[in-house]
């Protein structure tokens, strides 16, 4: 069956619509719309579909959950703790456990779907990262995803406090631990966080009111303006043949895109819904309920949080006191610093970069990561610094399960964070450059074809053909890193305004050491894109090295 | 975004000239209702598919789609035939209803990606990308309309509106913000309270406090306490279930044989070779809850802060940065193990009013 015109209960509404609102204007301009394919454009969808499944799970939650700490004595029908005083919240837990149809899938599915969630915010922020792909016009919506990722580690803090169960009270316990050093206003927070003296018992009342509506509002909030900004921008793509800064290639939103959306939204429904099922989580009925005075030995909190938990655990002994004050500085540093770090360095980079490169041009093709070395070099060296601290959070773990010494792991864990974020910046910048060098190859001599050929005087060759055109297009994508004009000023010569002084120094060497061209893809026979952005950028790659010229 | 409908309007060589489903510019015409060949229009950039995988395709997404009713009939029917109420059958109901769940959802998405993949064409459609400022022509306009529209207003040439408005909002911002002072309790000489414990009161009857085994309440004599490396986990009698007190109150009780004890722990606080330690962590305030017979070390799971229970409770491993407080401790008449006082310094995490009340203790020991 074949439409021949648009069925009445369609066009019904969408006139009414247009009649109204004019979405006939709208949709002229977006249901062709254009979405480039590429297996790496996927990662942030999984965030955003596990936060809808996040919604509707955690809505269910709600209707059952008591946020309450008021002492009850169980008596529900896991056999274990039946007579046992409890708070209400940890019984209603229980209850939505045991004691709801289809109570026990939706928690465990909330609780995948957080993991997932941060999870799919993570590896599409690194994709993000090295790609290149938060340069100019998109820095604003790289920014609203640090705050988001900020924001979600808050928001599965508060999740998972509420239960109330021994191993979430360990975590609470943590968190006002290290509230309460903070210097100055660490015992106002405390105290108005809880309402009082730990534990008090208004501390779940006020998480859950945080956690089911202040912050994940917040998030819709921030959510709904990184897609509209990713709308509007359009999505970058990778380079390959007749992919150009002034185009999009790929499939439309309707139908193609739209189905294909469809279609990843159930698959991570359904994977949380399998993990849900059968793969247990959290099982809070095993901890019992809290109290301050006891605490399983292997506590762990959710794996986003353990690289805070192991900063603290690296961390040797320091607290000072100053004119009566005391600065813990054992729990101040590690609490405050790698997190500090992380997320400054990561929402200042695109800027830095900025300032290093002199590059305030639109990008809109991705780089692959090899093409630029310092910024995969820094970010597999924050990967491994932020990854070290991950696995250190469970060095106990390590220790028990390898027969090493306890002290030893950590002790080597101190030195390792500093020298593995150095190592790993060497040896990635080396392949890198070693990635470059095979693209050069592939480029100047061809692939190897599996055809030998025997010459006339008895020399066997392989015979190398040109690569395919799309690959050849793909690896033409490279540019070269730009370097800011003037850095390249002789040792005596007088350098622009803007490279004198130190920071200006500073500013000349580090963007000739981060840019220019390390490894010319055609042994400087020139480039191959076309670039049309030569009258600003005229010294744009043409520095240091046997590079390009226009 | 007038920039962008401009944009659009531009036809574009690129770009398929007739959208399908898109109404013509003839406003008389109803949205989506214009009489149009909707069949498949052969654009460049889109690749049909072949009838024969179209039509395979249909088949296999038809199953799948199958597949996806059934199981979520099914769904319907574990919610209604597995009850819940033990724990096994709340086991049995979660898989019933999980299984068909995920098996309804993955066979739509497979079923989903068959249909894209093997009916629907290729695409590899181009699309024309603009820079994203605007024009200077709009620039300028957007600068001239600002300013016209603040010299309208008055705001820049009647200073007294501005002031006016300015003082007017701000209190108006503050009131959120003095709302919150009831979050925190109504005394603020928090660092004081951080100072005590429950084991500074005496009971009703103005007698010290009894040590009572924590879970049972049961209160220890001295004389039953008598296996050397025996450890309790250990609270005041009278707050076995008051959280607050606990989190701070809470000991860890060791025996110990008198030749053990090291010069760190004060014997006078001891009885029999019985010390008293808060068990709350002085790093982050977990409960140090493991204890090494051997080494005499008590050890906090969280972050493995080590404290050598012979000599005071001093750090030997760990973040950690202070012993564990110990507790004066005797016996009353019955034999039972009792405080004799509160401890001499804030027990758990370190803050910013604490001080260096060890050092100050000291001091104060050494002058009288």
């Amino acid at each position: 069956m074949s439409l021949t015109s648009v069925p009445k209960p369609i066009s019904g509404p969408s006139s009414y619509l247009d009649d109204r609102i004019g979405a006939g204007n709208f949709l002229k301009r977006n249901l062709r719309k254009v979405f480039p394919d590429h297996w790496s454009f996927l990662l942030g969808e999984i965030a955003l579909y596990s936060f809808i499944v996040l919604l509707l799970t955690g809505t269910f939650l709600t209707f059952f959950f008591k946020p309450s700490m008021e002492h009850v004595i169980y008596d529900g029908s896991y056999d274990a703790l039946k007579g046992v005083g409890m708070s209400a919240a940890y019984a209603s837990t229980l209850e939505i456990s045991f004691d709801v149809r289809g109570g026990l899938l939706m928690r465990q599915m909330h609780h995948w779907a957080a993991l997932l969630f941060i999870a799919g915010m993570m590896v599409h922020m690194l994709r993000v990262f090295f790609t290149g792909a938060y340069r100019k016009p998109r820095e604003l919506n790289w920014i609203i995803g640090v705050i988001m990722l900020s924001l979600a580690l808050f928001e599965g803090l508060t999740g998972y406090s509420l239960p109330d169960d021994l191993l979430s009270g360990a975590g609470l316990r943590i968190t006002e631990g290290v509230a309460i050093s903070l210097p100055l206003v660490g015992t106002w927070i405390t105290f108005f966080l809880f309402g009082g003296e730990y534990p008090g018992e208004d501390i779940i009342a006020r998480f859950y009111s945080l956690h089911i509506l202040l912050i994940p509002g917040v998030l819709l909030a921030l959510i709904s303006a990184h897609m509209i900004l990713m709308w509007v921008q359009k999505h970058t793509q990778m380079p390959g043949k007749g992919r150009t800064n002034n185009n999009v290639v790929g499939a439309p939103f309707y139908p193609a895109f739209m189905a294909k959306a469809g279609a990843y939204f159930m698959f991570t429904f359904g994977v949380i819904a399998l993990l849900g099922t059968f793969a247990q989580i959290n099982p809070i009925w095993l901890f019992g309920p809290y109290t301050p005075a006891d605490i399983s030995a292997g506590s762990q909190p959710d794996y986003y949080m353990g690289f805070l938990e192991g900063s603290l655990r690296l961390m040797p002994a320091w607290e000072i006191n100053v004119l009566g004050f005391t600065l813990p500085l054992s729990v101040i540093i590690p609490a405050l610093v790698p997190l500090g770090i992380v997320m400054t360095g990561l929402a200042l980079y695109p800027f830095i970069e900025q300032w290093v490169t002199g590059d305030r041009r639109e990008h809109h093709v991705a780089d692959r990561p090899r093409n630029n070395p310092h910024r995969t070099a820094i970010g597999m060296a924050g990967i491994t610094f932020y990854g070290l601290l991950w696995l250190l959070g469970a060095n106990d773990e390590i220790s028990w399960t390898f027969h090493v010494s306890l002290n030893w792991t950590t002790y080597v864990g101190r030195v390792l964070v500093f020298v593995g974020p150095v190592i790993t910046y060497i040896v990635t910048y080396r392949i890198c450059l070693g990635l470059q060098r095979s693209d050069a190859a592939v480029i100047g001599h061809g692939v190897e074809s599996g055809v030998i050929k025997r010459l006339p005087h008895g020399e066997y060759i392989e015979v190398h053909v040109p690569p395919a055109e799309d690959i050849e297009a793909h690896m033409r994508g490279k540019e070269p890193i730009p370097v800011v004009s003037g850095a390249d000023t002789e040792p005596n010569g007088i350098p622009p305004k803007g490279l004198r002084g130190p920071i200006g120094k500073l500013k000349a060497k580090m963007s000739k050491a981060y840019g220019g061209e390390k490894i010319p893809l055609d042994d400087g026979h020139g480039h191959g894109p076309a670039h049309d952005d030569a009258g600003e950028h005229a010294a744009v790659g043409a520095t240091d090295d046997k590079s390009i010229t226009h | 975004m007038t920039d962008n409908m401009k944009d659009i309007e531009q036809p574009d060589e690129r770009v398929p000239k007739r959208v399908v489903g898109t109404p013509s510019p003839s406003a008389s015409t109803a949205l989506l209702g214009r009489e149009e060949n909707t069949g498949t229009v052969d654009v460049p950039g889109v690749d049909l598919q072949d009838e024969k995988t179209a039509k395979k395709g249909e088949r296999i997404a038809a199953l799948l789609f199958t597949v996806t009713f059934l199981s979520g009939i099914a769904f319907i029917v574990s919610y209604v035939a597995f009850q819940v109420g033990d724990v096994e059958s709340a086991k049995l109901s979660n898989m019933t209803l999980g299984g068909s769940l995920t098996l309804a959802l993955l066979s739509l998405a497979s079923g989903l990606v068959v249909w894209v993949r093997m009916v629907m064409p290729k695409y590899k459609l181009v699309q024309e990308r603009h820079a994203m400022a605007s024009d200077g022509e709009t620039r300028a306009y957007v600068g001239e309309t600002f300013l016209q529209g603040a010299a309208e207003s008055g705001i820049t040439k009647r200073p007294l509106l501005r002031r006016t408005l300015l003082a007017a909002a701000a209190p108006l911002g503050l009131a959120p913000l003095v709302l919150l002072r009831d979050l925190g309790p109504s005394y603020s000489d928090f660092p004081e309270k951080l100072r005590h414990t429950v084991w500074g009161e005496k009971t009703k009857e103005g007698k010290h406090r009894k040590l009572v085994v924590e879970g049972t309440g049961a209160p220890i004599r001295a004389a039953d306490f008598n296996s050397p490396g025996g450890i309790l986990s250990v609270v005041p009698e009278g707050y076995e279930h008051d959280l607050n007190a606990l989190a701070k109150a809470t000991l860890i009780l060791i025996k110990f044989r008198p030749e053990e004890l090291k010069s760190g722990t004060n014997l006078n606080w001891t009885h029999e070779g019985i010390v008293a330690y808060s068990k709350i962590c002085t790093h982050v305030g977990c409960p140090a809850a493991l204890y090494e017979q051997t080494t005499h070390h008590i050890l906090c799971p969280c972050h493995q802060s080590t404290f050598d229970a012979a000599d005071g409770a001093k750090v030997v491993f760990g973040p950690a940065a202070r012993p564990l407080p110990q507790l004066p401790i005797a016996v009353d008449e019955e034999g039972y193990l009792v405080a004799t006082g509160d401890f001499n310094v804030p027990v758990g995490p370190s803050f910013w009013e604490r001080g260096d009340a060890e050092a100050e203790v000291r001091e104060n020991g050494s002058q009288s």
